[in-house]
């Protein structure tokens, strides 16, 4: 599986770089992640929440940034994923995460995204959201999703 | 439900993924906007939409779909059908509208509820 760890607990770490603008390979990454993911018998529900979180991320890396980064870590207690990108940033990080906001262009529009629901997707499949930004250099976000699941997620 | 008897009894043209017409088709979900169908549809859910883009591909793949089914005579982008025939992904074509589509499949996954 080619799981490279520099911490003993990582079961696996890996990065996967995402260009911005590239609307037709939005999916791959997020593919590939779910791919790994299920490899490891990582259970369905996690599965499916890591899924959402990072193909919104990538689909935020393509809309908006020039370049970005979705590192994967998995631990035996938890799924960290990271996304940091190079990018114009977020100057109202409240007003962003506010449902239905958007700064989508229509071209990104007429293709079903830009509802103002990435954000929100993201955060609402986390365990834990963390989200930072500098206007004129990047976004960065740090999401959790705890292994041991309640059964009624 | 199996997939095949609902593309058999609507006439859905298949376009893609007709290997996996055993499937079963758990429920539906109905929507355009590509971040709604990613939180809210559910393993198993024949989806239908207008979309044509080829991210409607990743979308159910990532969320486990049974389908998608594009209404109104809407056709596959070029990249969309090959990137669903490489993934496998079922697609059809119809020329109900989305309302009626939802309605039927309902009625047919649903019969005591509809």
């Amino acid at each position: 599986m080619g799981a490279v760890s520099a911490c003993e607990k990582w079961l696996y770490e890996n990065s996967f770089p995402v260009d911005g603008g590239n609307f037709d390979d939005a999916g791959r990454v997020s593919g590939r992640i779910k791919t790994i993911l299920k490899e490891m018998g990582i259970e369905n529900d996690v599965v499916r929440m890591a899924a959402v979180i990072t193909y919104e991320s990538e689909i935020n890396i393509v809309s908006y940034a020039r370049h970005g980064m979705i590192r994967l870590h998995v631990l035996p207690e938890y799924v960290e994923i990271e996304v940091v990108d190079e990018g114009p940033g977020i100057s109202d990080i409240r007003l962003a995460m506010q449902q239905g906001w958007s700064t989508a262009t229509d071209k990104i529009r007429e293709m079903g995204f830009g509802a103002g629901m990435g954000l929100n997707n993201i955060r609402n499949f986390s365990d834990i959201f963390h989200i930072s930004s500098d206007v004129g250099s990047g976004t960065r976000l740090k999401m959790i999703i705890h292994i041991q699941q309640e059964q009624n997620r | 439900m199996n997939l095949e008897t609902i593309v058999q009894a609507l006439q859905l043209r298949v376009k893609s993924g007709r290997d996996r017409l055993g499937g079963e088709v758990r429920g539906g979900y109905v929507g355009d906007l590509l971040s709604d169908v990613m939180a809210n549809s559910r393993e198993g859910d024949l989806w239908i939409t207008r979309q044509i883009h080829q991210n409607i591909v990743a979308v159910a793949s990532l969320k486990d779909l049974a389908g998608i089914i594009l209404v109104l005579g809407a056709e596959p982008a070029a990249d969309t059908l090959e990137k669903a025939i490489r993934e496998n992904i079922p697609l059809f074509m119809a020329d109900l509208p989305a309302f009626e589509m939802a309605g039927r499949i309902y009625q047919m996954i649903c019969p005591r509820k509809a």
